[in-house]
């Protein structure tokens, strides 16, 4: 049953249709986080669900003695797997072939989503069930499905809430989190009787009923899926198996119900050996839902007779993997299991949320793969590297050691570098003279004398609101002036061993420590005022 | 096109690299496949499994097996129960004497018989304590992997020497089953989601409850 | 306990401070020498260079490097009070010699990062101090920078000096961890959420009734900025000047 069954005036869609506009056409981070900090309800969604996440990520990581030592492991295998991923993936293609799975290679997201429609074409249906996948999100595999009169039906709690809800996902892990319970009954009770089992007319919006109500409504379409199609969290290469984590369960009904089964991957997702996935699932599971073990886990290695769908897909998909891969410090990124520490623990993210970051990938994650990923052509993508105050606090969760800031920093001298060969605007002309200035210290000198000379003649010590664009500070701040005599003019008052000698001797003149003192009083209180 | 292209632009990126022994190039500090420091294996084993939400039960032999899940099956409802083909008839006698129908997946039951099947009776491959955790590699005494899913309850027995202490050790058990290309599926607790704000619910699309036999 | 030479300290000020808040390297200079230190200033300093590396200016930020070497080259303890500028000399200078391919840049570099101490690791592991004989009878907060967290890595020692200060009494600060949102340039390039989270700060740091809110300059600028504006009464101090106080200080 469909929205054309239905004879849904004005629509031929299969599926409901996610917002319009590319997500690379959104607008620069600082206007959409603008848009975004002003909703109460989306920060009040956000701080709640990213603090709960957080705390338990704290207190599982805190219960293993070796988790250092095992984020270390982790960063050590992706790094050797980046380094040598041609090598890996070869070994990947021949065990998963010798399994009896077909391997497939994209170079972009069109090509990945026309093997999948001809594949999913040549089963002659047009239906599927999905597990959770970033890369089919990225990839944009839904709109292409769609396109070719396939409707691709999202299995997984939140993605059913945001394909339901004609929205996109703002977080890796909980794509709904932008969204309270009262919010998904209503779109159950909306959007669920247009595109299969109603939603019970008694349903209330506990979180146990909206997952009730989840569960009827996907039972018939799990049952009668001939094609299932998933994405995978690691890939085996001395095994040729594909693991899949989750917690639903709806994972493992895509992965064991449909006669055949297409898994969607990025490149970067194999690793060498079965032993290593002792590192990833502690790592993951820990970083991610802050569990101890998620609740299911499934391996397959290609099609087992008897047990699952008999005809396996795996489709590799590049889409710029290679290109971040030539950048020896932007390849850092690769390493990312995408367990979601990062963005629950940021402050920017948890004031706006997922959708400012105009991505699949948002957080801190997402602004240094974003732009690796899709270059910085777009305003979204120039803006990304500097949407974070490098407070660090995302390295220091990442469980296979991102250097999330230095990246940022790194993409910023890019995105900088980018802009000087096009145009001198007046951010580069400050910087050049203020490198000038500050590359010598009695440059520096020179210039500081005419700070103190602002408060001579201004008389005043703090300032309250000031135009643009001193405003982007004093609207919400006041910013103190420079006090008359600056560091270095009183070390030359009072230290200068040329104009002190006595000085060397080390002696400290009681009336100095009380001029400090007053100074410093003067100062907290002007900061007071 | 296709693979080519993508080996092409890969290699290229890698310049840098000069070692061509990937373990050689990069080393990985970690000792694989050690056992972590658990006092009493089976005790946290069940505490774990149990912080879950699931139900552990313990058999102190394998002949009390059978009455713990004619209870367990009793206490839930359960008219019907899908058996892989190597279960021990003496899990599942009792049940059946207690009137509780007995499916046989030989020949495979349909989705839809199994849809209408109210339990499932498996044993595992392994189990571990430190994450309250059971593996199954599917072989004749766990079936295939729709039995586990599809039916609302299951019922699994674990024997005390097959719970070791961490994923680590589990690892290196599993590794002869991964060589025999065994469809692997680890299970902790019931199937559950923290999808909407974040607050816990147990049981989606897989079973809803899960109940842990633990003999010896 | 100091040796019978005294141990001479070159301080590096750092431009901020230098101009916003001569008191804090003022205070540091009197509080080392109090310890027994003979402190020198190489006049030739000027900046870390941290705000153009960290907005992506490496070219503008290399001019900083070869000053910060340059003044620094001789001296065995180089001491800062700015947990911030002295993290980006010690992460940042090295990788950006590296980026211009300047390998004696490099060694020298990588030389005077090796003798760079923030000034409370300077106390507690080269003086082997936590009491440093201050005085300070307040109520006082302390707001750890996330760079003296996260890239300096100076860990609880403001903490540990600030618990042996006579008089003083250290509240907790909620959410201690959480950045303030200055973020340099951030504040100006998103200027609408580094204001909410400077907001937040200033409602915790208010929430504890602290009299001195305790923090790295950069921070006590925004920080202070907002507590300023909403007429909290809240006054801020850097660490340094905490330390330097002493029973005859007339505050």
């Amino acid at each position: 049953m469909t929205a054309t069954d239905l004879g849904m005036p004005g629509s031929s869609r299969r599926t409901p249709a996610p917002p319009a506009g590319r997500l690379i056409d959104s607008p620069p981070f600082p206007v959409a986080a603008k848009q975004y900090l002003a909703d109460s309800q989306l920060r009040a969604n956000l701080h709640h669900a990213t603090s709960t996440i957080r705390a338990k990520r704290a207190r599982v990581t805190a219960e293993l003695p070796n988790w250092e030592q095992l984020r270390l492991a982790g960063e050590a295998v992706k790094d050797r797997v980046a380094r040598h991923l041609d090598y890996y993936l070869e070994e990947l293609e021949q065990n998963l072939t010798a399994n009896g799975a077909h391997v497939h290679w994209a170079a972009d997201a069109a090509e990945a989503n026309q093997i999948v429609v001809d594949l999913v074409r040549a089963k002659g249906v047009d239906e599927v069930v999905k597990v959770k996948s970033m890369v089919t999100q990225e990839i944009e595999l839904n709109e292409a499905l769609e396109a070719a009169g396939i409707a691709a039906w999202e299995t997984d709690l939140a993605e059913l809430i945001v394909q339901l809800g004609h929205d996109r996902p703002s977080h890796i892990l909980v794509p709904a989190i932008h969204r309270n319970r009262a919010e998904v009954r209503e779109i159950f009770l909306r959007e669920m009787k247009l595109y299969g089992r109603a939603a019970p007319d008694s349903l209330d919006d506990e979180p146990r009923h909206l997952a009730a109500a989840a569960r009827q409504h996907l039972r018939d379409k799990f049952l009668r899926a001939k094609v299932g199609i998933s994405g995978a969290n690691f890939m085996v290469a001395e095994t040729g198996t594909l693991v899949v984590v989750e917690s639903e369960g709806n994972g493992r009904m895509c992965l064991t119900l449909p006669e055949t089964l297409i898994s969607v991957t990025g490149i970067e997702k194999v690793i060498p050996t079965a032993a290593d996935l002792e590192v990833f699932l502690q790592l993951l599971p820990r970083s991610s839902t802050g569990e101890r073990m998620n609740p299911y886990t499934s391996m397959w290695s290609g099609v087992r007779p008897g047990d699952g769908p008999q005809e396996v897909h795996v489709v590799l998909v590049d889409n710029g993997r290679s290109r971040v891969l030539a950048d020896p410090i932007g390849r850092k990124a690769l390493r990312c299991i995408r367990c979601s520490a990062c963005m629950n623990i940021c402050p920017v993210y948890e004031r706006v949320g997922g959708h400012a970051y105009g991505s699949v990938y948002p957080g801190p994650i997402g602004a240094i793969l974003t732009p690796q990923l899709r270059g910085t052509a777009a305003a979204i993508d120039r803006s990304l590297p500097f949407a974070s105050t490098l407070c660090g606090a995302c390295a220091e969760v990442c469980p296979v050691r991102i250097p999330i800031p230095d990246l940022l920093v790194h993409l910023r001298h890019r995105v900088v570098d980018e802009r000087k060969r096009s145009h001198l605007g007046l951010e580069q002309a400050l910087m050049k003279g203020g490198g000038w200035v500050m590359a010598s210290g009695p440059r520096f000198g020179l210039l500081e004398r005419a700070g103190g000379l602002v408060q001579r003649v201004t008389g005043r010590e703090a300032v309250g609101p000031l135009p643009w664009p001193a405003s982007l500070w004093t609207r919400a701040r006041d910013l103190p002036l420079p006090p008359e005599q600056t560091f270095r003019q009183w070390w030359r008052a009072n230290r200068d061993p040329l104009c002190h000698p006595e000085r060397s001797e080390g002696s400290l003149r009681d009336d100095e420590a009380t001029t400090v003192t007053s100074v410093t009083s003067a100062s907290a209180e002007a900061a007071a005022e | 096109m296709g693979k080519a292209e993508i080996f092409a632009a890969i290699r290229a990126a890698l310049a840098d690299v000069r070692e061509p022994d990937p373990a050689a190039d990069v080393a990985v500090p970690w000792e694989y496949g050690q056992a972590t420091a658990v006092e009493d294996v089976v005790g946290l084993f069940a505490e774990r499994v149990e912080d879950y939400k699931a139900t552990v039960l313990r058999a102190a032999s394998a002949d009390a097996v059978g009455d713990l899940v004619a209870q367990a099956l009793a206490e839930h409802g359960a008219g019907s129960v899908a058996v892989p083909a190597g279960v021990p008839e003496a899990w599942y006698a009792a049940a059946e004497r207690a009137g509780v129908a007995i499916r046989r997946d030989d020949p495979p039951l349909t989705n839809a018989e199994l849809n209408e099947t109210a339990a499932v009776l498996t044993a595992a491959a392994v189990g571990w304590a430190e994450t309250g955790t059971i593996a199954l590699d599917h072989r004749a005494d766990q079936g295939r992997r729709a039995l586990t899913l599809v039916p609302d309850l299951h019922v699994c027995v674990i024997e005390a020497a097959q719970i070791v202490t961490d994923v680590p050790e589990a690892m290196a058990r599993l590794q002869a089953s991964l060589n025999d290309r065994q469809p692997i599926t680890w299970i902790s607790g019931p199937s559950a989601t923290s999808d909407i704000e974040l607050s816990r619910v147990e049981g989606v699309h897989g079973p809803r409850t899960l109940i842990v036999i633990v003999v010896g | 306990m100091m040796s019978e030479s005294r141990t001479t300290v070159a301080l590096f000020a750092t431009c901020i401070n230098d101009v916003m808040f001569p008191d804090t390297p003022k205070a540091t200079v009197l509080l080392l020498e109090r310890l027994g230190c003979r402190v020198e200033f190489p006049e030739a300093q000027s900046c870390c260079g941290q705000m153009f590396t960290n907005t992506g200016y490496y070219k503008e930020a290399l001019g900083s490097v070869r000053s910060f070497v340059t003044a620094f080259a001789g001296y065995d303890y180089i001491v800062s009070p700015s947990p911030s500028c002295l993290g980006s000399v010690r992460e940042q200078h090295p990788m950006l010699a590296e980026w211009a391919g300047d390998k004696g840049l490099w060694r020298e570099v990588e030389a005077v990062v090796a003798r760079s101490y923030e000034l409370t690791e300077f106390l507690v592991d080269v003086l082997g101090l936590t009491d440093v004989g201050a005085y300070f009878p307040h109520k006082v907060t302390y707001h750890p920078t996330c760079h003296s967290l996260r890239v300096a890595k100076i860990g609880d020692r403001p903490q540990r000096l600030l618990r042996q200060v006579k008089g003083l009494t250290l509240v907790p600060l909620p959410d201690a961890e959480q950045c303030c949102g200055f973020g340099g340039t951030f504040s100006l390039k998103n200027p609408d959420v580094s204001t909410s989270m400077a907001a937040e700060k200033a409602r915790n740091v208010t929430s504890t009734g602290a009299e001195y809110l305790v923090t790295d300059n950069p921070c006590r600028l925004n920080i202070g900025g907002v507590l300023a504006r909403s007429k909290s009464g809240i006054k801020t101090i850097h660490l340094a000047e905490v330390l330097a106080e002493t029973e005859g200080g007339a505050r």
